[in-house]
């Protein structure tokens, strides 16, 4: 019996108190000392975890704010300031502050480390000051959107934000600026880890999936992020001195403000997909019970999305004067990308086609992250179809389209992953009945709320719009519902998952029978991840045992 | 007069060919995008019921890898996509080049309004009236931040940037009144900078503009500025300064003292107009001053219409080689 299959057989009981084992990485020690100054992978991963929530909660409010504003057509709720300043709040919070660190700093910090049967990340210290690098640039932007208010919308295009605006611009943007160095420091954490740390035997074709799509997002963090500090820091410079680099009456061009936003801004969509993809990748398999089909497609075509999304960032400036020829190769990159998303879709499918299949929540949230990633990657390509984009760009179409991406993607893969690891993380188990009714709020949820803004876009209803037409009413009306439930589905987890910190059954070390090495160890693992440094001598995604079961 | 309002609009009227076609267009994607994604849920659906643990299913030979496969889900439905590509494309190029007849019609945006201007001097603010039928080229500049000029009903909208022209053209052929936006995020009330575009027959449209007052045609408005900043001192011919003569000008290549050649469109001239010493003209001095500051937007227009005026060498102006 190998190493992998001793562990595997055995099921072993929470950590506290047990004899002759040490303390789970939860009950080591309990100050809040230990908690702030701890360099421990996990424990870092829960601290960005409350913090993503917390940034998530604040924008999800702004988000309900703006849906409530929007069941009038004539905007008498607030005003235009204030709904600009809204609009600000949530794009600046849920992209900076939670959709591009979201999965990689949790499960990315929680999990790569243990699925490579590592102790910890490569620089731990470093580790540490990227979350206190991410909090503190954060919360100072937050501050100022919140109290100051910055009406510029995350785009943040010059000369609006440079010359024209009255609000608090560049207080924010030195924030966003500082919570980019810290997506740096994860990202080349998580390079080096990956190239480094694999324990014996964890080659680079044994690695789950999840490990490859962090392995390309870390590379779109380091090569990126760069590009946006150095933009928004040019934004700073004109706005505070006056030096010209964007507003053309100081003799700049806006368009190379849209050209640098982009260069970055398209690549941190797959900051936010790619590790969602990682995460299906995990779950489809494990309540299939059955290996992922074509794992080595699947891989390739996360690091093929990571070099393509470098070449597209022109589909977002068809409508700008761009030159036509700019204009028809930026639209002809952008359709390749369908073919490794393709890949992924058609092969999560084959996944399941013959499993044994568990429609637990993890695999809910999976199924619905599926349908609505493959209706906002083709409605991706409707945008960037050029003669389609010169109507819809810039409408709700847009606003819809991107929201399938990032709630219906990343969103619902957060969500699938923190249901699949939750024992993992604190060792208890959820109430699986509450973890299905919310999934379902979800999906039913943002489905009403995003669907008729495809509409909306088409009848032609502009983007950051605070009035419009009264002929747009109804599908608003049916849109902010929608946000209802959805709102629903977000509160209700939010509620059992902390219930079951007390009062949830305690985990067993793999409660779906699910194969990688964060299911050989105990939940929550021990300080080291491993009583016993492991050994890997299997395939990923192995199980074959199943296969018998007729 | 305001268009017909329904309670719940579910498709945008189509007030031009270029809008029918891109109804067909996303027709055609929608069916393929159906056609790509059904299978798929259904797929799913049924493997997940089928395929549920505990029940007896006929699972054996599984593939966990099929290279065929594989690769043929990869590329069938990429290459059936570039259909609708090639089709986008070619339509996107017909909305690039302008008809040589068409009716040039000038827009300026700035925080939060629209002002049109015709031929013929009219001007008018947030409302635009154009004739059914005639290609009608829109040149558009901002005074300010980046707006967008959006016309739902023709499925058509460009960027309207401070300091560079841009344009777009359509030919409507349905009349009626139809709404237009600014679909660039300009500031506070950017919900609030748009209008009503108004398609009209040929014979209205003329009413409607001799009815419309007007301080004279943009020709006569840019001869006069051409003589009150004093541009024709020199650039008439009969001066002590040699200077560029303007006749034939537009659209013409000119060739620069760097070596190489640029053509003499809206935004060279209005480039020239504002800073002079960039690009030198090849076989001058450098003596023209700049009107930065001196000369706005509108005026600005008119001038260009004025050299325009002038002759022009291209047979078609506004096509770009």
């Amino acid at each position: 019996m190998s190493l992998s299959e001793s562990l595997l057989h055995r099921d072993p009981a929470p950590g506290r108190g047990t004899i002759g084992r040490p303390p789970d990485y939860l009950h080591d020690e309990h100050t809040l000392r230990s908690w702030f100054f701890s360099i421990d992978h996990k424990r870092i991963g829960i601290l960005y975890l409350l913090s993503i929530t917390f940034f998530f909660v604040l924008g999800s409010i702004a988000a309900g704010l703006i849906r409530l504003s929007l069941v009038v057509p004539n905007g008498a709720i607030f005003s235009n300031d204030t709904y600009n300043k809204l609009f600000t709040i949530h794009g600046v919070v849920m992209v900076w502050f939670f959709l591009i660190p979201s999965i990689p700093t949790t499960f990315g910090n929680f999990l790569l480390p243990i699925m490579i049967g590592a102790r910890d990340v490569a620089f731990p210290r470093l580790n540490r000051l990227s979350w206190y690098i991410f909090v503190c640039g954060a919360l100072f932007t937050l501050f100022t959107i919140v109290v100051g208010g910055v009406d510029t919308g995350w785009t943040f295009y010059a000369p609006f934000s440079t010359t024209f605006s009255n609000t608090w611009v560049i207080p924010a943007l030195l924030g966003v600026i500082v919570v980019g160095f810290s997506s740096i420091l994860t990202g080349l954490n998580f390079v080096v880890t990956l190239h480094t740390m694999r324990a014996p035997g964890m080659t680079w074709f044994r690695l789950p999936i999840f490990c490859w799509t962090m392995y390309a997002t870390s590379l779109i963090f380091l090569l990126a992020t760069p590009v946006i500090t150095i933009a928004l820091l040019l934004l700073v410079l004109e706005r505070a001195f006056g030096i010209g680099i964007f507003d053309p009456a100081l003799g700049g061009d806006p368009v190379l403000f849209e050209h640098l936003f982009w260069f970055y801004s398209h690549p941190a969509v797959y900051i936010m997909v790619l590790p969602g993809m990682g995460v299906i990748s995990e779950i489809v398999p494990a309540f299939a019970q059955k290996k992922l089909f074509g794992y080595r497609f699947v891989a390739y075509a996360s690091l093929g999305l990571a070099s393509l999304t470098f070449f597209v960032w022109g589909h977002h400036m068809f409508v700008n004067g761009q030159s036509e020829v700019a204009s028809l190769s930026f639209s002809l990159l952008s359709f390749a990308v369908a073919v490794p998303s393709a890949v992924k879709v058609y092969n999560w499918t084959a996944t399941i086609y013959k499993g044994s299949i568990k429609l637990d929540t993890p695999m809910l949230y999976a199924m619905g992250y599926i349908g609505l990633f493959v209706l906002g990657g083709l409605t991706g390509l409707f945008l960037a179809t050029l003669a389609i984009d010169e109507h819809v760009h810039d409408t709700y179409f847009v606003v819809a389209h991107f929201h399938y991406i990032m709630v219906g993607g990343t969103a619902l893969a957060f969500l699938g992953g923190l249901h699949y690891w939750w024992p993992k993380f604190t060792g208890r188990m959820y109430p699986e009945g509450w973890g299905r009714v919310s999934a379902f709020f979800i999906f039913i949820g943002f489905n009403t709320t995003f669907f008729p803004q495809f509409l909306l876009g088409y009848l032609g209803m502009p983007r950051r719009y605070h009035t419009y037409p009264p002929e747009f009413q109804l599908l608003n009306i049916l849109s902010s519902a929608g946000s209802l439930i959805l709102a629903l589905g977000y509160i209700f987890p939010m509620i059992y998952l902390v219930w079951s910190l007390r009062y949830g059954k305690r985990a067993p070390a793999n409660p779906w029978h699910a194969r990688g090495l964060e299911w050989m160890t105990t939940s929550p693992p021990p300080k080291h991840n491993f009583e016993t440094p492991p050994t890997v001598d299997f395939e990923p995604y192995d199980y074959r045992d199943r296969e018998s079961r007729v | 007069m305001k268009p017909d309002q329904q309670a719940l609009a579910l498709w945008p009227t189509s007030a031009s060919l270029n809008a029918a076609e891109t109804d067909h267009l996303v027709f055609g994607f929608t069916a393929l995008t159906l056609l790509l994604t059904v299978p798929i849920f259904i797929a799913i659906t049924v493997f997940a019921i089928w395929f549920r643990d505990g029940r007896i299913a006929h699972r054996s030979y599984r593939e966990n890898r099929n290279r065929l496969l594989e690769v043929s889900w990869m590329l069938i439905p990429f290459l059936l996509t570039l259909v609708f590509f090639y089709w986008g494309a070619r339509m996107f190029d017909t909305q690039k080049h302008a008809p040589g007849d068409a009716i040039h019609i000038s827009a300026i945006a700035k925080q939060w309004m629209w002002k049109f201007q015709h031929p013929g001097g009219q001007a008018e603010i947030n409302d635009l009236h154009v004739p059914a039928g005639q290609p009608v080229v829109i040149t558009m500049i901002s005074q300010d931040v980046i707006h967008a000029l959006f016309l739902p009903a023709l499925r058509i909208q460009m960027e309207t940037l401070p300091d560079r022209y841009t344009e777009l053209w359509f030919k409507a052929d349905r009349p009626g009144t139809y709404r237009l936006y600014c679909s660039e995020y300009c500031g506070t009330d950017h919900s609030e900078m748009g209008g009503y575009l108004t398609i009209m027959q040929p014979a209205a449209y003329q009413r409607w503009l001799e009815r419309s007052s007007t301080p004279g045609s943009l020709v006569a408005q840019g001869r006069a500025a051409f003589s009150a900043h004093g541009c024709s001192g020199c650039h008439d011919g009969g001066g002590m300064v040699r200077a560029p003569s303007l006749a034939g000008l537009f659209g013409s290549p000119v060739p620069l003292a760097s070596g190489g050649t640029l053509v003499a469109d809206d935004g060279y001239i209005r480039d020239k107009i504002l800073d002079p010493g960039r690009n030198q003209i090849a076989g001058y001095r450098q003596l023209m001053p700049s009107f930065k500051g001196a000369i706005d937007e509108g005026e600005m227009i008119a001038l260009v219409s004025y050299v325009k005026s002038l002759g022009s060498a291209a047979p078609s102006e506004g096509a770009t080689p």
